[in-house]
């Protein structure tokens, strides 16, 4: 029998596997909103995903579509080859905060810049969660890490990068919005921005970006709950919470 | 216009960067991804003029890094793809060698040779042959590596590094120099069909119809990463069974052996006919695949030799793998050129000479 449509189910792009993600991460979540929105728009056997090195180097695991490893912040470059040779398919990176935007910032930049028509998924969690907790270049100022123990110092160790703002400077990215995970409404206000990121693409439309604020509960030394204020009040406070280009055009805050 | 039949007219005059770039055109290259660096930009020009003409993909990407990035990306997808650069950008390049060798991707790599360490000179060099054949970024692999000595082998050796990367699913590297790349000769090109592409079944296209997979270089699972390991180096012994090449010049008779690839070999011939005239009975082994190595070819020759004499463009790195091969039946000498400098046949002849009369000719 077939589930009423307001049922909650899993959704058939996401596999049976047990996710190794700790209690309370954001990929999860997201893993399973960007499954949701490949059911929804019926693209999940023409989607080619390119996971990055970080947590999430394990997508392959978890969403029921074709998925490539890249090398570490290499994986727009990796996407963009994919999209090139094979312009019809759906093309996705998933990248963390030190692969998109310290190791893969060029990567980041110049494929914005030629406006691949790609969507770009970026997990801001301010910390590298895979290797322990170090700094990321999105750590917040005065944050601890295991490499910045006494806290983020912006004198020697920069403020972090609003990676929205950058992008929305280049004229050829077509919608880029940020987005956070700290409560329902978030979750939900996520699941729309990957909506229009990917029907963007569908549409044969530019470069998409959507910035999650996602918690790490794990390194960020806090409960799952805790977490997602944290997110909500913090993180937040410093990357503000908006649509910056939409169809093609700034929007202004 | 008739197509003239005659074989003289058929030929046109190219630069070695130039008949590359035709060649990977004529091979069936759908994605090319490059970045400038001298002395190979010609290739790179050649590709963002004619690959667009064909609707085939000419991107210049934002580094070496980015641009064998994208040629893993296009590989995934199942489509040839190809970069070239020179030894600085080939650095750069080794991170993704070691990740499309790790994922078992095909992809063509060219690099015209210039000299180093460090920016070096944009002059002619062989200083690339460690990096090239042992590995050259991190990890337990090998790529295949050919040597042109001509721009026609440039021609020819580029497409048959599409077909051996294919075949193999591994990365190719065709390791010029830039006297090759640089250099005008009257080629002949390839009028045959592309290779033939082999069937992909584990390329990404979409789980249309079929289970999604993945393409991946990381195996966490307890005693997968040896068994992957142990795979590639069956794919190794493949290959060194079935496409290890070398050319001999003068062998039969020799009693002196030069050892010299590419562009230090196309000088060694003329220095075997002049040697030969002057009485010193000398032969000439050229390595044609640098990787695999013709280990065989000399250990065969070198039980007739008095001496082998090894002749590069860098201070000795062929040389190493010669003394293995050789392993004590005669002794090697070595003369080299490491400063961007291509040596004259006399410069050769002299060095020769000099072996001859020091063990008594
Ligand atoms: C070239 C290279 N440098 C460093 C690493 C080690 N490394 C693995 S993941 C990672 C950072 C991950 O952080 P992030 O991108 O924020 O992802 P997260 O785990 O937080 O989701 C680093 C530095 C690597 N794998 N490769
Ligand atoms: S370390 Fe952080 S980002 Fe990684 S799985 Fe745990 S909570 Fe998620
Ligand atoms: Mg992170």
């Amino acid at each position: 029998m077939k589930p009423p449509k307001n049922c909650y189910r899993r959704p058939t792009s996401l596999t049976d596997a047990t996710m190794h993600y700790c209690a309370g991460c954001g990929h999860s979540i997201v893993h399973k909103l960007l499954a949701e929105v490949l059911d929804e728009l019926e693209i999940r056997e023409r989607t080619i995903g390119v996971a990055p090195v970080g947590c999430a180097v394990f997508a392959y695991f978890y969403l029921k579509c074709d998925i490539s490893e890249a090398a570490h912040g290499r994986t727009p470059a990796v996407a963009t080859g994919i999209k090139r040779a094979l312009p019809d398919r759906i093309v996705f990176s998933y990248q963390g905060d030190g692969d998109l935007a310290a190791i893969g910032m060029t990567e980041t930049i110049h494929t914005a810049n030629r406006g691949e028509p790609i969507t770009v998924i970026f997990i801001n969690n301010t910390v590298y969660g895979m290797t322990g907790g170090q700094m990321a270049p999105t750590t917040l100022v005065g944050q601890q890490t295991a490499t910045s123990p006494a806290g983020r110092n912006p004198a020697t160790m920069g403020c972090p990068i609003r990676m929205c703002e950058l992008l929305n400077t280049l004229d050829q990215p077509y919608y880029i919005e940020r987005v956070a995970l700290d409560s329902y409404a978030g979750v939900v206000a996520t699941k729309k921005a990957l909506l229009t990121a990917f029907q963007s693409q569908v549409a044969g439309k530019g470069y998409s970006f959507v910035e999650v604020l996602s918690p790490c509960p794990t390194y960020l030394r806090l409960s799952p709950q805790k977490a997602l204020q944290f997110v909500g009040r913090e993180i937040a406070a410093q990357f503000p919470v908006r649509i910056f280009r939409k169809e093609g055009v700034p929007v202004n805050a | 216009m008739k197509k003239p039949d005659n074989a003289f007219f058929s030929r046109v005059l190219m630069m070695g960067n130039e008949a590359a770039a035709e060649a990977a055109i004529r091979a069936g290259c759908q994605c090319y991804f490059g970045y400038p660096i001298t002395p190979q930009n010609e290739l790179t020009a050649y590709m963002a003029k004619h690959m667009p003409e064909r609707g085939r993909v000419f991107i210049q990407a934002e580094s070496e890094l980015a641009a064998i990035n994208m040629v893993f990306g296009a590989s995934v997808a199942g489509v040839r793809a190809m970069t070239s650069s020179s030894s600085p950008g080939i650095s750069l390049k080794q991170e993704g060698i070691s990740y499309l060798a790790g994922a078992q991707l095909p992809a063509v790599i060219i690099n015209v040779q210039r000299g180093g360490p460090g920016l070096g000179s944009i002059d002619p060099s062989q200083g690339d042959y460690f990096q090239a054949t042992k590995g050259g970024g991190h990890g337990d692999y090998h790529i295949i590596v050919l040597a042109p000595a001509s721009v026609q082998e440039m021609h020819d050796m580029t497409v048959e590094a599409f077909r051996l990367a294919d075949h193999y699913r591994i990365p190719v590297m065709i390791l010029a120099d830039g006297r090759v790349g640089q250099m005008m000769e009257p080629i002949r090109l390839h009028e045959d069909p592309p290779p033939p592409v082999p069937p992909k079944p584990w390329a990404l296209t979409g789980a249309k119809g079929r289970p999604p997979q993945y393409i991946r270089s990381l195996f966490v699972e307890e005693g997968a990463l040896e068994k992957h390991n142990y795979e590639l180096q069956d794919c190794y012994r493949q290959i060194a069974a079935a496409e290890t090449k070398a050319e001999e010049t003068e062998t039969g008779d020799c009693e002196w052996l030069i050892a010299a690839w590419g562009t230090c070999a196309r000088i060694s011939k003329g220095v075997v006919r002049k040697a030969r005239a002057q009485g010193i009975k000398v032969g000439l082994v050229r390595p044609i695949t640098l990787w695999p190595f013709p280990h065989e070819h000399l250990a065969r020759l070198a039980h007739q030799v008095k001496a082998l004499l090894v002749v590069e463009m860098n201070c000795g790195q062929m040389l190493e793998d010669v003394r293995l091969a050789v392993n004590g039946a005669a002794p090697v000498h070595f003369s080299g050129y490491p400063g961007g400098r291509i040596p004259t046949e006399t410069d050769v002849l002299n060095a020769l000479t000099a072996l001859a009369h020091s063990q008594g000719r």
